[in-house]
């Protein structure tokens, strides 16, 4: 490992001893943030692959369903009766933060609207119905899983990035402060039995 | 902070979410999906996309995981998961922890 390029004063030994001990308190603090990150993660992750199984199969068979009931009625009905959605879903976003990571925090803001669907019953067979009210039904739990699958994302980069800091404290940085620090001991030392050596050959010349 | 959502897909799979309230957008194929999200990445704070979609995209995705907002999340469309969703979250368990944790193969 290479030192550092200064010169060997008190000075210099100062201020590297000064850095020396800043760089191990952050590596600490890096650490025991790493840890945790890493345990809040495996958490979440098992949410996450839950809430995903929950919902592809729920989606898939959603879909599914929709798509046999609407192949009964002619295509352009069918475009017709939903192209003008009377109702809109919002949800309310807001920002929180985990770790020092800045993830979404979503609510669902549920609206209640009078008949139930946005379309005329004629329009449509009743097995669409049933696919329109589960997909709204299925809506909360895909939000949900939407914000902890960005969590989960957001989280694993800056688990990464941390990590990145951790081992460049731990591998580069510290090493090197520390052999500078022996370095410019030694070259101390060395200097201070030079005088004193240089000292006593003046005494016994007199 | 109030946000809407919007669904980009194929025709078929979207129009039932369409009538549930959520906008929807068809892309018949990735060209497409990249231009209406472009477009729609400022206005539209959750958007759903299936995954057939998602998969050639995955690049182009990756910007939108540097801020909290938009939420694009993969969803499987009507023919059936593709497994897309898994795997995303296998490389992003595997990156963060180094290990495989939840699928053990």
């Amino acid at each position: 490992m290479s030192r550092l390029n200064v010169n060997p004063t008190r000075m210099e030994l100062k201020k590297l001893k000064a850095r020396l001990s800043t760089a191990v308190r952050g590596h600490k603090l890096l650490k025991d943030k790493s840890d945790e990150m890493v345990r809040r993660f495996s958490i979440l992750i098992k949410e996450n692959k839950r809430l995903r199984e929950e919902v592809e199969e729920e989606l898939s068979k959603t879909l599914k369903q929709f798509s046999i009931a609407r192949s009964v009625t002619p295509a352009y009905r069918a475009e017709a009766a939903f192209a003008m959605p009377s109702v809109e879903v919002k949800a309310a976003c807001d920002v929180e933060s985990v770790m020092g990571v800045e993830v979404p925090k979503i609510d669902l803001i549920e609206e209640k609207h009078a008949d139930g669907l946005p379309y005329a019953y004629s329009e449509i067979t009743s097995e669409a119905d049933y696919s329109v009210a589960q997909a709204t039904e299925l809506l909360p739990k895909m939000v949900q899983l939407a914000k902890t699958e960005k969590t989960v994302r957001m989280l694993a980069d800056e688990i990464e990035r941390n990590k990145r800091r951790v081992n460049a404290l731990e591998y580069v940085m510290i090493p090197q402060l520390e052999e500078t620090i022996k370095y410019i001991k030694s070259k101390l030392d060395e200097n201070e039995r030079a005088a004193v050596i240089r000292m006593m050959k003046v005494k016994n010349k007199g | 902070m109030i946000g809407k959502m919007a669904i980009v897909g194929d025709g078929d799979s979207i129009t039932v979410f369409k009538a549930a309230g959520v906008a929807a957008f068809p892309a018949e194929n990735e060209g497409k999906a990249r231009e209406i999200l472009r477009k729609i990445a400022k206005e539209y704070k959750i958007i759903f996309l299936t995954e057939e979609l998602a998969r050639p995209l995955a690049d182009f995705l990756k910007r939108f995981d540097e801020e909290p907002y938009p939420v694009v999340l993969s969803i499987p469309s009507k023919s059936g998961s593709t497994g897309y969703g898994e795997e995303a979250l296998k490389s992003a368990m595997e990156r963060a922890l180094g290990v495989d944790i939840l699928f053990n193969n």
